[in-house]
């Protein structure tokens, strides 16, 4: 049976309360708080992160597959589910993809993967969505759009949750879009657009996937449905025929729209309850819609380890004010823009260093056992040359050994925090901290690694990895 | 190592400093021409006399075309040389060398940097790698070794940067006796402990500038020495001394302390024959790019036990009245850091100092006969430091 193995989430540690872009825009603030990624954050560091989450405990080598879905690429040309997949080092004989375009990207990518393992093409597929739109300064996207990603992997054993059927179809539908040239999301007046594009779809979809399986709305432990915002989400309880106990919370208070990454993350927080035998409905929306019936079964319980979307979301900080989310999110140029360039950037170095500047692995040096990063062809401790095996430190904690809090160095967010971590394995990673108050920095403190972007150097996004104070 | 082939074989007799500072009006081989002039013009030598050079940068020109061309110098052999913030120590201990060797009997040594026409406060990031150590300055560097000095010998933030302030109100006394130095003007302790931080716990005033300048030297054999002056000085040796660099990366390497430094102190000691540097040695120029950098170098020169520098720092043990007098003119903190030339600038105040022609008599030592410069290049974890003694005639 084709289901769902594992499932992870990622929510950023940065929130802003809705009450402050009232505030800076002297208007009306819808309720609650927003997750905002970090400065160092984008749709494919987030995939990465909740790709981590889900994987934890799951051998890597049995991924045959990665689908990347966003509508927030930052790529229009270049597939960023590779570089997802170098940062989860798996192995190179995957296949990938990335969904892009839709609200609905999450779903399909879903439903491609779910098809791929059904066909036998593969054992295992991992499906990250993510995004980080942007809705344009004073308006009510700008309340609602928030940032965060989702990742489940789809495979035909060890299921945690079966897919017991699924119904889709696709409507040409104007009602948000961007242009190649916009950077904030667009649409038609809403009256039209919920009226036609959300409410028909979505009514739609649920009734075709219930008649389609001869099931009623009582026959599901839980509905999680796709809505544009909190009050659409309360209005189409009544419509579907749910009891508002049956409906999966959408998060608008505390959590936002995540985009294409939403309807993947309200299923991440619903499969965190779920018992075995609850069956569930999952709708989303976008150009169409795409429904699935879910069933949870006794493995359900092999997942609870994971941080996902309830433990990141209850993990957070909130921004001082809404100038530091301009500044994150780079709705203004700030003070870096008045210094010269200072950074380089060279893809075949990227290219030759790719094992470590993007799968974090150290060297391990078969004569004496130490590890060192970066990887080095003679060892540090006993000289040995050409010796070593490589190790990924990806997922290893440990301390925060030194640091120190740098004003001069060019930063998005200063102080930089230059760290050395002393990673299980006693093993030194000499990096940048994120994710952090410098007030609270200290020698001793428990880090683990998270994957950033470091800066646009060479007209495009440098990654690599940084430490930040255990989540 | 034979540890008695420089000693006491060659000689300094002439020397030259430009102005440091922010020399907006001088171009790199203005400064060239300026300290080379002063150099020969002290030395009683013209420019035809030299029979080769040397010349170090960092960044500011290439190849030995670089000294000939604004000196109109040659066809000699021109040599140039870089080991970063030692470049200057560099070009005079290979010129050294070529005395010493036999091949030469007078040669020029010149080391020079242009930095201020970059338009940026620090140093441009050149060669580095497109992600790792992104972020890392020299101030952040250096503030690593500080949080962990601090954190081993159980110093607490605050009385660390007191100590630390404690060094840069030295070194702005000192400079403010120095004519030649970028800064002129003493500052208060306060003053040092509230400045803004730079890369936390170094704030402002523990940090030296970004500075153009040039300093030069005019080497003989130093049975020569006697037919240009009577105070020439003598070179009684050097200790240049190199690591892999992957201490920032080292598990073991716990930032408390400079090893390079301390061998690259230990191998100049032996060729001079030094026991007790606390003891034998007159005054000494350390490598005060930031002042925890000061600090730790008493410990790596063996001026004061390990983990005891911040005692010998309240007890003003480094002032211009005390034991052992360091950074007499200043140091980087005040005179500046022209990369390439800090060096030369060093030995130019032992120079003058062993000679007893220090610039203000304020800062003249007593009677010194034996000095220490370092000039240490890179950060903890990866240093090049290279250590030169110099020493009055008998």
């Amino acid at each position: 049976m084709v289901g769902i193995v594992s499932y992870g989430g990622y929510v950023p540690l940065f929130r802003l309360n809705r009450a402050d872009i009232g505030k800076a825009w002297g208007g009306p603030a819808r309720g609650g708080e927003k997750a905002v990624a970090n400065f160092d954050e984008d749709s494919v560091t987030m995939a990465v992160a909740a790709a981590m989450d889900c994987i934890n405990g799951i051998d890597r080598e049995t991924i045959d597959g990665l689908y990347f879905a966003s509508t927030t690429s930052p790529y229009r040309e270049k597939q960023c589910a590779a570089i997802v997949a170098g940062a989860l080092d798996l192995r190179r004989q995957i296949f990938s993809g990335d969904f892009s375009a839709s609200l609905r990207a999450g779903t399909i990518a879903l439903k491609a993967a779910v098809d791929a393992v059904q066909s036998g093409s593969a054992k295992k597929v991992l499906v990250t969505a993510s995004d980080c739109r942007l809705g344009v300064p004073r308006s009510e996207f700008e309340q609602d759009f928030s940032d965060g990603a989702a990742a489940l992997i789809i495979g035909d054993s060890d299921v945690a949750v079966t897919i017991e059927g699924s119904y889709s179809h696709t409507d040409e539908f104007m009602d948000l879009w961007r242009s190649q040239e916009d950077i904030f999301v667009k649409s038609w007046e809403d009256r039209f657009i919920l009226m036609h594009g959300y409410g028909d779809n979505l009514r739609e979809a649920v009734s075709g996937i219930i008649k389609k399986y001869n099931m009623t709305p009582k026959d599901f432990a839980k509905a999680v449905y796709y809505a544009p915002d909190a009050r659409r989400h309360r209005e189409m309880v009544r419509t579907l025929g749910f009891s508002p106990e049956q409906v999966q919370d959408p998060m608008f208070d505390r959590l936002g729209h995540t985009g294409a990454a939403f309807s993947l993350m309200m299923l991440v927080a619903a499969l965190e309850e779920a018992k075995a035998g609850d069956k569930i409905l999952f709708v989303s929306y976008g150009d169409g819609a795409d429904a699935f019936i879910l069933q949870a079964t006794e493995q359900i319980e092999r997942s609870r380890d994971r941080k996902g979307v309830k433990g990141h979301l209850q993990s957070k900080r909130m921004l001082p004010n809404y100038e530091k989310y301009v500044s994150n999110r780079e709705l203004m140029v700030g003070k870096e823009a008045q210094r010269r360039p200072a950074m380089v950037s060279y893809p075949p170095v990227l290219w030759r260093d790719r094992h470590w500047v993007l799968s974090l692995h150290a060297s391990k040096c078969r004569q004496c056992g130490r590890l060192f990063f970066p990887p080095q062809r003679v060892c540090l401790y006993c000289q040995a040359k050409d010796d070593f095996e490589e190790v990924r430190l990806s997922d290893r904690k440990g301390k925060l050994f030194n640091f120190c809090k740098d004003n001069l160095a060019l930063s998005g967010d200063p102080p930089t925090i230059l760290t050395q971590v002393h990673l299980d394995g006693d093993v030194r990673v000499y990096c940048q901290m994120t994710d952090r108050d410098p007030d609270e920095v200290e020698v001793g403190m428990p880090q683990e690694m998270t994957f950033r972007r470091m800066h646009e150097a060479g007209g495009y996004p440098n990654y690599f990895w940084k430490s930040r104070p255990v989540r | 190592m034979r540890a008695d082939a420089i000693k006491d074989k060659v000689a300094i007799i002439g020397m030259g400093c430009t102005k440091f500072g922010e020399n907006w009006d001088s171009s790199a081989s203005d400064m060239i021409v300026d300290a080379t002039y002063e150099a020969i013009e002290d030395a009683g030598v013209g420019l035809q006399d030299f029979e080769a050079a040397w010349v170090g940068t960092l960044w500011s020109g290439g190849t030995g075309i670089a000294l000939a061309a604004p000196l109109k110098i040659g066809p000699i052999p021109i040599t140039r040389v870089e080991n970063a913030c030692a470049t200057g120590m560099e070009t005079l201990r290979n010129a050294c060398f070529g005395i010493a060797c036999g091949l030469y009997d007078l040669v020029l040594a010149v080391a020079f940097e242009k930095l201020k026409d970059t338009g940026f406060a620090g140093l441009p990031d050149a060669g580095a790698h497109p992600v790792y150590g992104i972020g890392a300055t020299a101030p952040g560097r250096w503030a690593l070794a500080a949080t962990r000095y601090f954190h081993n010998y159980n110093i607490s933030p605050e009385d660390g940067k007191r100590a630390l302030a404690k060094i840069a109100v030295k070194n702005h006394h000192n400079g403010s006796l120095s004519p030649k130095a970028h800064f002129q003007r003493e500052i208060t302790l306060e003053q040092a402990l509230d400045a803004p931080i730079i890369a936390w716990p170094l704030g402002l005033f523990d940090c030296c500038p970004t500075t153009d300048g040039a300093a030069a030297a005019v080497i003989c054999r130093a049975d020569m020495a006697k037919s240009f002056r009577d105070d020439y000085v003598l070179v009684k040796g050097f200790g240049l001394a190199m690591g892999p660099g992957w201490g920032k990366e080292n598990f073991d390497y716990d930032y408390s302390y400079l090893p390079e430094t301390k061998q690259a102190g230990a191998l100049a000691y032996e060729q001079v024959g030094i026991k007790e540097p606390r003891k034998e040695i007159s005054l000494a120029c350390l490598h005060d790019c930031f002042t925890i950098a000061e600090l730790m170098e008493y410990e790596a020169m063996n001026f004061s036990p390990i983990g005891k520098a911040v005692e010998d720092v309240d007890a003003g043990t480094f002032t211009l009245e005390g034991e052992l007098p360091v950074n007499t003119d200043g140091g980087l903190k005040s005179y500046g850091h022209p990369i390439g030339a800090t060096g030369l600038r060093m030995c130019y105040e032992l120079y003058k100092q062993l000679q007893g022609n220090a610039q203000l008599p304020a800062r003249q030592l007593k009677n010194p006969k034996m000095g220490l410069a370092l000039a240490q290049g890179g950060h903890p974890g990866m240093l090049m430091p290279i250590v030169t003694i110099l020493g009055a005639r008998d």
